[in-house]
């Protein structure tokens, strides 16, 4: 069942349930931030409207940069910025930024420990039409291996709202995954976030496995566990939307209730969440796993639904999943 | 005529020629390093920290500070140097460059020496932050409070990531901005020329509407006199180009490529810290 004491969205599982962009929370929770606080920066690397920064421009002109088309001076034009006091968020399609200016983010805002916010919106095979070349799926793994930056996998606008405005209060680099399609909203204003916090969202009382899930995807594991709930396989179903730093006591606690996990990502299964997953299981509380994920590929056009059901990260892949694990 | 007292020049040539005696002394100890862009720059750096920076070396978190990114980290003992001479930490610390534990990291890096203003090393990178505080004082409407720095290698140009900044601060007019290039026409390979031609290139910084001024990066006049002249222009960013000689100082280092990237070995180092401290012979003693 639902965990009520996280007051999500009881709606989650109609046919009709509330669906909005993830980026979108994002455009909001940066208008917050500059709200809140006169130092936070925008800059956009000519893509302000479609990741959801036009709003922050609208409301802040002066405090808006327009780079260009030019991803690798973005990340550094914000480090300097933040080199003299400045909160910068930087946005553009994730496969653009952190995907082209990598190095620039590690080493001139990492390794400079510059606080620059990285939004990458368009994160994801759901990205659909575009083809491959605009699905990221590999952004986690190259984010998560740099020292020093905190990575973030909103699973709803509402979520991406609060991450946006809690990321401008850490002091640290943060890569915000963000994705462009309408997917369903499952948290609400009065849903609890925090920085490096995961959270039970399906709870049960003997689980036979664990699922993890990160992103829009954690509807997916939602709607899988209610089915298996059905068949009498019961599971716990966590959001993990910080993917760094990671919440290891959760993630061992849950290992050690369920005995079983399944990660699910929309992205590579190859250094991702569940990778990360993996790496503190074998390390405190070696379980068995399966990753719902892309397995060594790349995207290409189709539809979001499509696409995730190609590639296996719909209900029925989370599903084949765990069922393959408590065989 | 030059702003420049001759008093005045005839110091900072002084202090440039003990800051490359320190660059020699670290790198002999570094054992590794690179030789031939430090002593090149000694000049441009003297003058910037001992004649035009606003700063104040025992007050390096000062906060109206004018900023100074060193964009080709790689010719860091001269930044190093310099920063020890302008009495930032002690001389004597220089002889850790590049040792474990030190704060002098082989290339750059704020923390180790939080007083740096960016970490750097991969090429191509410093202007774009140089370009980001000057928005950021523009913004902040202290760009004619203060003055934001960059000295960039020529070799580095061949780096894509320059133009986008340099495009963008000629779009933002960021008069409070200077870039330095080191124009010494070597980098690893070989000449600039050879690698990536870089010429005409004071025609294409001012196609992106910088303000362009070219000098004798071993004259203290002329160096001196273009950190004064772009302070006054207003209208556009503006770069010094600063041809100088690789390895100058040394005459064995001088105009040499393979000088980029390594270090003097013991008989070398005494062989140029016998010419810096006879000045090139003219006085006969080194202890003179």
């Amino acid at each position: 069942m639902l965990n009520p004491a996280l007051k999500l969205n009881t709606k989650m599982f109609d046919k009709d349930v509330e669906q909005v962009p993830i980026r979108k929370g994002f455009g909001e929770g940066l208008v917050m931030a500059g709200e809140n606080n006169p130092q936070v920066v925008g800059l956009c690397a000519d893509l302000t409207e479609s990741t959801q920064m036009d709003k922050f421009k609208e409301k802040f002109p002066n405090r808006f940069v327009e780079i260009g088309v030019a991803e690798q001076n973005l990340a550094s034009v914000a480090s300097g910025m933040a080199a003299m006091g400045k909160v910068p968020f930087i946005t553009s399609y994730a496969m653009f930024s952190p995907g082209r200016n990598w190095e620039q983010i590690r080493t001139t805002i990492a390794y400079n420990d510059r606080p620059v916010k990285i939004a990458g919106s368009h994160a994801g095979i759901s990205v659909g039409p575009d083809g491959g070349t605009h699905q990221a799926v590999e952004d986690i793994a190259i984010t998560r291996v740099i020292p020093k930056m905190v990575v973030i996998s909103p699973c709803d606008s509402i979520e991406a709202k609060k991450a946006t405005m809690a990321t401008a209060k850490t002091g640290t680099p943060v890569y915000l995954r963000l994705a462009r399609e309408k997917t369903p909203v499952m948290t609400t204003a009065e849903t609890p976030f925090e920085i490096g916090k995961a959270q039970i969202v399906w709870k049960s009382t003997k689980p036979k496995a664990g699922i993890i899930a990160t992103g829009a995807l954690l509807h997916k594991a939602l709607l899988a566990a209610q089915t298996l709930e059905k068949e009498g396989i019961d599971v716990e179903v966590m959001n993990l939307s910080t993917i760094k730093p990671l919440d290891t006591e959760a993630i061992i606690a849950l290992a050690k209730k369920a005995g079983k996990i399944v990660t699910v990502e929309e992205h590579q299964i190859r250094g991702g969440m569940g990778s990360a997953v993996a790496e503190c299981l074998s390390e405190h509380f070696p379980a068995p796993m399966r990753f719902v994920g892309v397995r060594d590929q790349f995207g290409q056009s189709g539809t979001p639904d499509e696409l995730i059901e190609h590639y296996g990260m719909g209900e029925k892949g989370v599903i084949e999943a765990v069922r393959s694990l408590i065989k | 005529m030059s702003n420049l007292s001759d008093e005045r020049r005839i110091e900072l040539e002084k202090i440039a020629n003990d800051i490359r005696i320190s660059i020699i002394d670290a790198l002999l100890e570094a054992k590794s390093g690179h030789t031939a862009g430090p002593l090149g720059m000694s000049d441009v750096f003297t003058v910037l920290y001992f004649h035009t920076l606003n700063h104040r070396p025992k007050e390096p978190e000062w906060p109206e500070r004018d900023r100074v990114v060193l964009s080709n980290g790689h010719i860091c003992p001269v930044l190093y140097s310099t920063m020890a001479h302008a009495g930032y930490f002690p001389v004597e610390e220089l002889k850790t460059l590049r040792k474990f534990g030190s704060r002098l990291q082989g290339h750059p890096h704020r923390e180790f020496l939080p007083m740096l203003e960016t970490s750097s090393g991969p090429l191509g990178a410093g202007l774009s932050q140089a370009v980001g505080m000057a928005i950021a004082d523009k913004m902040d409407a202290k760009d004619k409070d203060r003055r934001i720095f960059c000295f960039m290698g020529d070799g580095e140009l061949d780096e894509g990531q320059n133009w986008e900044a340099i495009m963008l601060a000629g779009k933002n007019k960021l008069f409070n901005l200077t870039a330095i290039v080191d124009r010494n026409n070597i980098q690893i390979d070989g000449y600039t020329e050879d690698i990536m031609p870089l010429e005409s290139l004071s025609d294409k910084w001012r196609a992106f509407n910088w303000h362009v001024i070219e000098v004798d990066g071993h004259n203290m006049e002329e160096i001196a006199d273009a950190f004064e002249m772009a302070n006054t222009v207003y209208e556009h960013p503006t770069v010094i180009i600063a041809h100088t000689i690789p390895g100058k100082g040394v005459k064995e280092f001088e105009r040499d490529y393979r000088w980029h990237g390594k270090p003097p070995n013991k008989e070398e180092a005494d062989m140029a810290l016998k010419e810096l401290r006879t000045l090139g012979g003219k006085i006969k003693s080194e202890h003179e």
